[in-house]
């Protein structure tokens, strides 16, 4: 008798029934997008404090290069001795005090203070420190004698357009952008597979310490028991995803709505508007659109849901295994390492060795090795990887699945009925053989 | 002659046949180097209840999960129904195991009508046969609980009514009074007389003997992974018989008595419950000695007041058997 869909209405509707599901899922995006608004708020009110910075510069060269802007009043002090100055920037609440004693232009760059009350922040030492060194490389350069305007005119852009022998164009804009579409791929599998992998190992405990496992399993195969489990909890998994990103794209279109003044004017929009109007970005923006246009967005999108499918059920029955294996949550740590190894491993390959090179060894090995093909692969794939190593890929995933899944279902099969001490590696193998 | 001869043997091997629903032949299992049972054979008659007892640890679970198909057996095979044991012979056993639970967020309702579905039921049919059963029980109103609400006792006998509620050719209950209360016990226990009576077939696995001697009517005996003892109870109790009678004798001189009886049979001091100061004993007959020779003997000398045969009871025999195994 086939119970598979019975058992998977039933694991998905427990699921999406749950009070701490439902809330999580419809609560995630609020918090998300208001925490968000947050930081974004905490940002803005760091950017409002103004700092009052005192300048004593007895050399007089230098004074110019401080320009009071939105962030930083510069006041400078002049005809007064350290001293005084430092007792005057304390009393009225400066933030600090930048001192540049009188020495010639070669020493003067080692002999530079800034005095406060308590440690400056690193941004402001590096504004000053930059400020300062671009002021005292012109004086050094007009000293002997350049001409600065030259200077100024020689400072070339260069961009190399890049064109495979096929005749594709990409840029490096490009290759962030193909960056962030596998990357986010990549990091969508990662996440789903700890988040609803998880679920799974809990609802196999569940059923081990209510203790209606044998009933169940003196009706159906404890294999059928483990696929519906896994196929329901999926199934729940998607419903949560797509109600978070449709909940999402709703907030955000609403928030910006009634912020949307505010939103206009955040800094990338600034940006993107300073782009638009300049000639010279908006090629780079068409060649966007033409890398996007570009894209296999087909295949993309099919090796997408294959390797999203078969990553997630290869780990998803591992913790179905590892739930059988235990009685109860705090026992399953010794075997979680073991999993999360190969999955974060294949993160750190797709971030650093993806971007570097998406088709150097380390990244096509990888990208065979079952255990980290899928978050691997679909980090390459928007950079072009040739069919018949994504086939490969996929087969050697599959083959890995029904191995595992093998393996797993008789783990499962003892580990259910198995009750009391936490076994051991061995015994988990002599499970193998019952 | 001998061709109606042949012919009666026939039948009689058709409804030995026929008459057992299952049997399980020369089953063994082992869990790594550890030998759960030993070429087990028993054969559970139809419409009996049927014992299946021993120690803690003996085999009894392992052999109940082979039967349920949970566990496969290493050598040896299970008929059932004249039938060897195949996947969807599910559907006609029901399993109360020991380790039993309820989904415990689920709604009473919705649970009862997923387990009985499993089982191969379908929906408006289960739903039929559950609103029957939580009407017989008075348990309707709990339809719509969730299980965490419900007391112990109260999600006991809704598991009972799931292993029931598909009708099943052969019930199993493991320890099926372990963590009942008394009144639920003797409910369930109502209910599986009723059940054998209406033409299931029960194997009942338990060490507690009080309620072997109650229920079943053949018993099977499994110790350290052998079957040690099987047969109808009656069989059984008959061949573990002393020919030992307990008598109470009015007599003036009890020591006097006492010994005049000694002199001819084994005796040994009994207790019981009586009206009269009588001397109370235990006397053991030689195999030919009959209970008409004691009597004889015994009115010749007092005036007998009680006389009751000693009829093994199955603790006696299960503690007996498990001893003379050991020694």
């Amino acid at each position: 008798m086939n119970h598979l869909p019975l058992i998977i209405k039933r694991e998905y509707l427990t699921k999406v029934r749950n009070k701490a599901f439902v809330l999580m899922t419809f609560l995630t995006p609020f918090v998300m997008i208001g925490l968000a608004l947050f930081v974004g708020y905490l940002s803005s009110v760091n950017n409002d404090t103004v700092r009052n910075l005192y300048v004593l510069d007895e050399t007089e060269f230098l004074s110019e290069s401080f320009k009071t802007n939105d962030q930083t009043i510069y006041t400078h002090l002049s005809d007064l001795d350290l001293e005084t100055a430092k007792t005057l920037a304390n009393q009225e609440g400066a933030y600090g005090l930048l001192h540049i004693p009188k020495v010639s232009l070669e020493t003067v760059s080692k002999s530079i203070r800034f005095y406060s009350e308590e440690s400056p922040s690193l941004s402001v030492i590096s504004s000053l420190e930059s400020k300062i060194e671009t002021k005292l490389s012109e004086l050094k350069l007009q000293n002997i004698g350049v001409d600065l305007d030259l200077i100024k005119a020689s400072k070339t852009s260069v961009e190399i357009n890049q064109e495979s022998f096929e005749g594709v164009k990409t840029s490096k804009v490009g290759s962030v952008m193909k960056l962030i579409f596998g990357g986010t791929a990549g990091y969508l599998l990662f996440m789903f597979i700890i988040i609803y992998g998880n679920m799974i190992m809990r609802s196999v405990i569940e059923e081990k310490t209510s203790r209606i496992i044998e009933v169940i399993i003196s009706s159906v195969k404890p294999i059928q028991l483990m696929l519906g489990k896994i196929i329901g909890t999926s199934l729940a998994g998607i419903t949560q995803v797509a109600i978070w990103i449709i909940l999402g794209f709703v907030l955000l279109f609403t928030t910006s709505a009634i912020f949307g003044v505010e939103l206009s004017q955040t800094p990338q929009q600034e940006l993107l508007n300073e782009a638009l109007s300049n000639p010279e970005s908006t090629d780079k923006i068409q060649m966007l659109i033409y890398e996007f246009n570009s894209l296999p967005i087909v295949n993309l999108m099919l090796a997408f849901i294959l390797f999203f499918i078969g990553g997630y059920l290869l780990y998803s029955s591992l913790y179905a295994a590892i739930g059988a294996a235990v009685d109860n949550e705090t026992d399953t740590q010794q075997f979680m390492i073991p999993i999360l190894i190969p999955l974060i491993l294949a993160i750190y390959v797709g971030v650093f060795t993806v971007i570097e090179d998406p088709h150097g060894t380390i990244s096509t090995v990888f990208s065979f090795i079952p255990f980290t093909s899928p978050v691997v692969m679909l980090m390459r794939i928007p950079f072009g990887v040739p069919i018949w190593q994504q086939v490969v890929s996929f087969l050697i995933l599959i083959a890995t699945f029904i191995v595992t899944v093998w393996f797993a279902a008789k783990i499962y099969r003892v580990g259910i009925l198995m009750y009391g001490k936490k076994p051991t590696y061995k015994e988990l193998f002599k499970w193998l053989k019952y | 002659m001998s061709v109606t001869f042949h012919i009666l043997v026939r039948l009689t091997i058709k409804t030995n046949y026929m008459s057992t629903l299952l049997e399980t032949k020369e089953v063994s299992k082992y869990f790594g180097d550890f030998q759960a049972l030993d070429s087990v054979s028993i054969q559970v008659p139809k419409h009996s209840i049927f014992g299946l007892l021993g120690p803690n640890g003996a085999g009894k679970t392992t052999l109940i999960r082979i039967i349920n198909q949970i566990t496969m057996p290493d050598t040896g095979s299970v008929v059932l129904d004249g039938e060897p044991l195949q996947a969807h012979h599910v559907q006609y056993i029901g399993y109360l195991p020991e380790e039993r639970g309820l989904y415990k967020s689920m709604k009473v309702g919705e649970q009862a009508l997923y387990l009985a579905q499993l089982k191969g039921l379908s929906y408006s049919d289960a739903k039929k046969r559950l609103k029957y059963w939580f009407d017989k029980l008075e348990i309707g109103h709990w339809w719509d609980k969730k299980v965490e609400e419900l007391s112990k006792g109260m999600a006991q006998k809704i598991q009972f009514v799931v292993t029931v509620l598909h009708q099943p050719k052969l019930l199993i209950f493991d320890e099926p009074f372990s963590g009942f209360d008394p009144i639920n016990a003797n409910l369930i226990k109502d209910e599986i007389l009723q059940l054998r009576d209406e033409g299931a077939t029960v194997i009942f696995s338990t060490h507690r003997m009080e309620s072997v001697e109650e229920l079943c009517d053949h018993i099977a005996l499994i110790h350290e992974s052998k079957k040690i003892l099987d047969g109808k109870l009656i069989d059984i109790k008959r061949n573990y018989k002393t020919n030992s009678f307990e008598v109470g004798l009015l007599t003036h001189d009890k020591k006097a008595l006492q010994q005049t009886i000694e002199a001819k049979f084994k005796v040994a001091p009994a207790e019981f419950k009586s009206l009269h100061d009588d001397l109370k004993l235990n006397i053991s007959l030689e195999s030919e000695g009959t209970s008409n020779d004691l009597l004889a003997f015994l009115t010749a000398q007092s005036q007998v007041v009680h006389f009751k045969e000693l009829i093994p009871n199955a603790n006696d025999i299960f503690i007996q058997t498990i001893q003379n195994n050991h020694s």
